[in-house]
Parts: structure tokens; C-alpha cells; sequence
């Protein structure tokens, strides 16, 4: 199923050294992060040598080499939400997951993100869960949120 | 699919057709910017859609979803119209009743109106409210008047009518003399006067040129472009076509973050429509000329912001500048001339094209003309997008529109022009807020950004939080700003957490001094601003952390402790059930205690706390 994904992504930019930042966007979407085989066949079906492609990879924020955990909760540090106390909301997720930004739950089911704005800042301070913007947030509220992914969690392994 | 415009007369025939779609007798707004969309404006538009087939209106009722009306804070918004009724925090449960009395018998729901924070009155009108009556909204006023996804809405509205004059009868010179008598300077930040760089891009030798949009609008704490891109990506792309001609270019990039997916969206909708329409491809309109637009998308790194990076970024390669001995209207994006302008100055094209540049001109003052948007955030009333003519007091942006301090504490600074700009104190407030005035005080507009702080913000932790910020996302290239930023985030942190020394405040503005003249590209040399600019208005601040070991402010978490008042603590249980680090004990209805040690200062207790039992210092 991953060959098909890449091959999707990869199809109309063979030999085009110049869409090495658009395909990694696109393998960081469907994968949710940038495996290293798939960066030794982006290499080669680009025609940028693997060194690039892993400079890349490195350089820009978006790129995660590492796999991410089903879901994605994302702090906004920028300006607005740092005045609001976006801080706060950090600390609260670091006690309740245990895990730094950039980290995995060892269940694999949080990863914890911080971005440095996201342009909803008459909303902060902003938490994203998986893609989802939620504003004037404050650590009462980050809780009950982490707590009904855990209730819907255990509901999915129940169901099973 | 729609058949292409082949002549101006095509273009002109389908601003007829588009507008008679528009001619139902009430039309209902909804904001559906990412703002917005974040408080649920969706649902409320489904609700309201789904309500009003079932109602048998939708014959007389217009549903238009547009992009970003600039009042985020009263989100989701809705506006009846022609009766102007603006409806703030509009629920999917309002809907019904909405239908049933305003939309039917024009009766107001009083408790959906605005509530002025200065008064306390309720608002019917929308151009009755202080936040919007005080603004000129010249450009950010279509946002409301569009739907994105629709370019018949664009060309409603008069949408490509500049394009058609300026392929219709105006020569490329024509058209640069125009920008440049309107004084229209670059918005991103540098103020560079637009019509140079399109005279100096034509001039450059060489036939192939190209015109990028800059949509990566990375500073934290700045959102117009996002709002304009989302909502009104056609006057973008109808901007980059009159600069195309009068430059010669035929091939446009709108670079946008991803951070920013649905501009990213929008923006794709817009170019796709404006191709199937025949308004980008060839022989445009049937005038010869040729432009077409791709989006790349950022992915995430403030300095592509800088224009050699963005050129970098959108080439595929990493994102890194390149000293600009040759301007990059010369040698640009694949060593072609190339010409870069900002979101909002793209934006600002038809207008001045359309009205004149005399127009343009009038509005603003001391060399710097027209409009600008500026996103007022923070510790304010009234946050959201403001567009108000160049010129304009700071004093009038924060309190007339901003309606003043949010939480009855007073105003103390604000933070104008990100991380390359610097903080404003109170008695610079009467300031003309134009680029020369801001930037001859310490600070700039930078992109726009205007973040409000008030005695519960730390001046000196604002200063450490732009440098953790810069030093993280500096590229490493040039020596002065990747070692020059660390030392400087070194000392404050030492100064922020009780070891700074008073030799360290001199050691920060030799550092900042080095740093504006040596470092490769903008973003570096301006970099040490929020410290330079800081230590000018709120040294006192540096002096007491330094000398006193103390945070007036109750901020930087090693030179402060919560305590419980016992006489004050109820023993309610809320602050130790809501403490993430376990630093709370005690037994129910008896005060509780905080653990010296087991507590990181985050101050979360504090909000919790209803009785006031828990103190700062």
C-alpha cells in the first residue's frame, strides 16, 4: 500500500530536482513522518542526491523523521498565545502525557508539537488536536480534551 | 466546466451574469475564516443552510461563506444584510430562531447583538461598532463581500476590471508610473517602495522573469496575510497579473506556510478557477499576454520569510539566504530577475490601479501612503484584524478600535513588527504609526503584527522569548547570528533565572551591535531588536532582575513562588486537582500547601483558584 502512496506522489515529478520540498510535504501527509527508504527512493526518482534529500528532511520544521503517534496535539508558542499563558498549556500537557515536545507517548498514542504560530492568535492561546484548532484554551479544558481521546481510545479497544 | 473568457467583452458579460445571482433580497454572511472556523462557524453555516431550505426561503436568502471579517474575538460572526445586523457567538442552535424572526420579519435577537465593552450598550449595526467604525477597511472590507471558493463572487464585486484596463489600453511603463505615484511600499516588513522594484525587474536583462507572491508569513503574532490569502486570494492573483505585464514575467509563485492550510486550499481553488476562466494560461483575455501561477507551500522555517530563502525553498533546495550583493530582481529564483511582494501589497494592486494613484496617496501620511493591516493581539479587548490609513496613532488602534486593556490592567508596551521589530512603552503611544516613525523609534511595522502587554507581562521574558525564538529558527549560515543569538539567549536566560550580572547588560547591546551590522540577511541583522529595543524603554525591568533577583511581573519562574494563604483556602480541591505536577497536597475543607520543590511556577493553580487564596511572588 506504501508503494502506491509513493508512486501517487511521485508520479508527473520524476527527474524534477525542484519539487524535492512539495514531495516531502506530500510523504509527510500520507506517512506522518519521512521514512529513511523513502527517502533513498525520492533521491532517486528526483535526481537529487541522498545527502540533499536527508538535508531537506532535516532542515524544515514540517518534516518529522521520526513516526508520529496516532494523534497529534500541537501547541501554539507564538507571541499572542506566550502573553495568554501558552506556556501553561505546554506544562499541562507535559504532566499529563509525560513527554516533552517532539516526544511519543510509549503507547504511541500522543505526540506532543509545538509550532511557533498558526495565525489564529485572537483565539490563544491555541491547542490543535489532529488538525482541529481549539482557542481560548486553558489548562482545564487541555485536560478534559486529552481525557476524551482517552475515553474514545478505550471505547475503539472495547468495541474490538 | 465553464466555458474560458476570450475577450474583454466576455469578462464583462460575465460581471453581469454574476451579479444578477447576487440580487436576492437578504444576504447572510458568515465568517468562515480559520478564527472562525475554530469557534465552529461550519456548523452554524450547515445549520443555517439545511434550516433555510426547510423554511422554503432559499429563494430570497443569499448564504455567503466567506473568509476572515477581522473581529476573531467574537467569533463565529454573522451579518443580515441590507439591515447590517451583525450577530456575534452564533451557535448551530440560534439558527432556528434567526430564520424564524430576523430573516422573516426583521426582528433583532437581542441577545446575539455586541455588546460594547466601553458602554455597555448593545450594537445593532454592524458599521455602528467601534471596532469596525474606526477602521478604513478598503481591502479587508471585500473579504466580507466574497465567497473565496467562488470567483464569480470576485468578479461581482468588479473583480479583473483592473486587469482589463491594464491589458486593455495601458502600457507596462504606464502601469509601473501608476504604482509608483501611489507611494505603495512593500508590506512584509522592508517598506521597500513597490514600483522601484517593478521598474528595476523590468529593466533587468533577460527574458525570462517570474513574480513571487510572499505568503510565508512566519512572524508569531501576525495573521493578515493568512486572512487575505484565505479570503480574497483572487485580488492576489489579479495583483501578480498587472505586475506580470508590467514587468514581463509569465510564470508566478504564491509561496504559503502550511501552517496556513486553509489559505493553502483557498488560494489552489482560486488559481484552478481563475485557469478554468481563461484569466491565467495564455493569450490572456485575448491581449497576448501569458501568466500563470503554481503554490508552494512553506514547511515551516521563519527565514524563508527572507526573500533569497524563499527562492531557495521554492527552487526545492533548503531554505537559506544568500548575501543580496545582486538584488534579486536581477538575479532571483533560478538566477532569473524576479520580483517579490508581500500578500497584502499584491492585494493592494487593483485598487490603486482602479481608483487612481492620487487615491492611494491621499490616503496616509509622511511617506507612507494607503491603508495597512495590523493584528492586534494580546492583552487587549477587542483582538482581531484592523486595517487603518497609514498615519494613525497608536493610542487610536488600541483604544479606539481595540477598545483598551483587557482584565482592567493597564496597557504597558506593545510588541509591533515580530521578531525583527521591538516594544513600544505607553508614552510612545501618540506615535504616527507609519515605517519610518515606528523604526526611528526602535521598533518597525514590520508585517504588521501588534502585540499588546500589560503589567502582567515581563518585559525581559518577552525579550527571551523573540531570542528562543530566532535562535531556533536561525539557519545557521552566517556566524554573527547563530553564535551571536545563543550568547545573547545565554545572558538572559542567566538574568531570568537570578544569575545575571549588571556587566551583562552592556555585553547584550555590544552582541545586538554586532549582529545588525555583520549578519548575512534581514532577519539576522534585525534579530537583536526586541532586546536593543527593550533595554532603551524597560531597562529598570533588566536592573531588577539583576540586582533584586525579582520578577515584577510575577513571570520568570525561578525568581518567583506560589503560596496558599491558609486563611483565605477553603479546601475546595480545585488547585490540586488541577496542578499536572502533583505539587499540591491537603486534606478536603482543610487549606492546602504547595511543594516547594515538587512546583514549576506554572501558575495554573492561580486560575483556578475562585477564592483568590493563592499569591504570586
Amino acid at each position: 500500500m506504501s508503494n502506491e502512496v509513493l508512486e501517487r506522489i511521485l508520479k508527473g515529478r520524476r527527474s524534477q530536482p525542484q519539487q524535492l520540498v512539495e514531495v516531502l510535504q506530500d510523504v509527510q501527509e500520507a506517512f506522518g513522518y519521512i521514512p529513511q527508504d523513502v527517502m533513498t527512493t525520492v533521491s532517486g526518482d528526483l535526481g537529487v542526491p541522498l545527502i540533499e534529500v536527508s538535508r531537506v528532511a532535516n532542515f524544515y520544521k514540517a518534516f518529522s523523521l521520526k513516526p508520529r503517534g496516532k494523534h497529534v496535539i500541537t501547541v501554539c508558542m507564538g507571541t499572542a498565545c506566550h502573553v495568554r499563558g501558552a506556556l501553561r498549556m505546554l506544562d499541562e500537557v507535559e504532566g499529563q502525557l509525560g513527554i516533552e515536545p517532539g516526544e511519543t507517548t510509549k503507547d504511541g498514542l500522543f505526540t506532543l508539537e509545538r509550532v511557533n504560530c498558526l495565525g489564529a492568535c485572537a483565539l490563544g492561546p491555541v491547542v490543535v488536536l489532529d488538525g482541529r484548532y481549539h482557542g481560548k484554551m486553558t489548562p482545564n479544558k487541555l485536560r478534559k480534551l486529552i481525557q476524551s481521546v482517552h475515553a474514545a481510545e478505550k471505547e475503539v479497544t472495547h468495541g474490538r | 466546466m465553464v466555458a474560458k473568457l476570450k475577450t474583454f467583452a466576455d469578462l464583462g458579460a460575465a460581471r453581469t451574469c454574476a451579479q444578477a445571482k447576487r440580487n436576492k433580497a437578504q444576504t447572510v454572511t458568515m465568517c468562515c475564516g480559520t478564527g472562525c472556523q475554530a469557534s465552529s462557524s461550519q456548523k452554524v453555516a450547515e445549520a443555517f443552510k439545511s434550516e433555510l431550505a426547510a423554511a422554503g426561503l432559499v429563494d430570497s436568502v443569499d448564504v455567503r461563506l466567506t473568509g476572515c471579517h477581522g473581529f476573531c474575538e467574537q467569533g463565529p460572526i454573522m451579518v443580515i444584510d441590507p439591515a447590517n445586523i451583525l450577530y456575534c457567538h452564533v451557535t448551530p442552535e440560534d439558527v432556528p430562531e434567526i430564520i424564524a424572526t430576523t430573516v422573516r420579519t426583521g426582528e433583532v435577537i437581542d441577545r446575539l447583538l455586541y455588546v460594547d465593552p466601553a458602554s455597555g450598550e448593545k450594537i445593532t449595526r454592524e458599521a455602528d461598532i467601534p471596532f469596525y467604525r474606526a477602521q478604513d477597511r478598503t481591502l479587508l472590507g471585500q473579504n466580507r463581500r466574497v465567497d473565496p471558493s467562488n470567483i464569480e463572487d470576485y468578479i461581482a464585486i468588479g473583480g479583473y476590471s483592473a486587469l482589463t484596463k491594464v491589458l486593455g489600453g495601458m502600457s507596462p511603463e504606464a502601469v509601473i508610473k501608476q504604482i509608483q505615484e501611489s507611494g505603495l511600499r512593500g508590506r512584509g516588513g522592508g517598506g521597500f517602495p513597490t514600483g522601484r522594484k517593478w521598474e528595476q525587474c523590468r529593466a533587468a536583462a533577460g527574458e525570462e522573469k517570474y513574480v513571487i507572491c510572499n505568503g510565508d508569513e512566519g512572524d508569531p503574532g501576525a495573521y493578515m496575510d493568512r486572512s487575505v490569502l484565505e479570503g480574497n486570494p483572487h485580488a492576489i492573483l489579479e495583483g501578480m497579473l498587472i505586475g506580470s505585464y508590467a514587468i514581463g514575467a509569465n510564470q508566478g509563485y504564491i509561496y504559503v506556510r502550511k501552517e496556513y492550510p486553509l489559505a493553502v486550499s483557498n488560494a489552489r481553488k482560486a488559481v484552478e478557477q481563475a485557469r478554468q476562466w481563461g484569466l491565467l494560461g495564455e493569450n490572456i483575455l485575448g491581449s497576448g499576454h501569458n501568466f500563470d501561477v503554481e503554490i508552494a507551500r512553506g514547511a515551516g522555517a521563519f527565514v524563508c520569510g527572507e526573500s533569497t530563502a524563499l527562492m531557495a525553498s521554492v527552487e526545492g533546495k533548503v531554505g537559506e539566504p544568500r548575501p543580496k550583493d545582486v538584488h534579486t530582481v536581477k538575479d532571483g529564483l533560478w538566477h532569473k530577475p524576479t520580483c517579490l511582494n508581500n500578500v497584502e501589497t499584491w492585494a493592494n494592486v487593483p485598487m490603486i490601479i482602479n481608483n487612481g494613484a492620487a487615491w492611494f496617496a491621499a490616503k496616509g501620511s509622511n511617506g507612507s501612503t494607503g491603508t495597512k493591516i495590523f493584528a492586534l493581539t494580546g492583552r487587549i479587548k477587542n483582538t482581531g484584524l484592523v486595517e487603518v490609513p497609514m498615519g494613525i496613532s497608536l493610542r487610536k488602534i488600541l483604544y479606539d478600535i481595540g477598545g483598551g486593556a483587557a482584565n482592567g490592567v493597564a496597557i504597558k508596551a506593545v510588541q509591533t513588527g515580530g521578531p525583527s521589530g521591538g516594544c513600544l512603552p505607553a508614552e510612545k503611544f501618540d506615535l504616527p504609526v507609519d515605517f519610518d516613525t515606528l523604526t526611528a523609534a526602535g521598533s518597525m511595522i514590520g508585517s504588521g503584527g501588534m502585540v499588546v502587554m500589560d503589567e502582567h507581562t515581563c518585559m525581559v521574558d518577552v525579550a527571551k522569548y523573540f531570542l528562543a525564538f530566532l535562535q531556533d529558527e536561525s539557519c545557521g549560515k552566517c556566524v554573527p547570528c547563530r553564535l551571536g543569538l545563543e550568547r545573547m539567549l545565554e545572558i538572559l536566560t542567566d538574568i531570568t533565572e537570578g544569575r545575571g550580572r549588571p556587566e551583562q547588560i552592556e555585553v547584550l547591546e555590544d552582541l545586538g551591535d554586532t549582529m545588525a551590522q555583520t549578519c548575512l540577511c534581514a532577519l539576522g541583522r534585525t534579530a537583536p531588536n526586541p532586546v536593543l529595543s527593550t533595554l532603551r524603554y524597560f531597562r529598570k525591568e533588566y536592573e531588577t532582575h539583576i540586582h533584586d533577583k525579582s520578577c515584577p511581573a510575577g513571570v520568570c519562574r525561578s525568581l518567583i513562588r506560589y503560596s496558599i494563604d491558609p486563611g483565605v483556602c477553603t479546601g475546595c480541591g480545585a488547585c490540586l486537582k488541577a496542578c499536572p505536577h502533583g505539587a499540591i497536597s491537603g486534606e478536603s475543607k482543610k487549606p492546602h500547601a504547595i511543594s516547594e520543590t515538587m512546583c514549576t511556577r506554572c501558575g495554573i493553580c492561580t486560575d483556578t483558584c475562585k477564592f483568590e487564596a493563592i499569591s504570586v511572588c
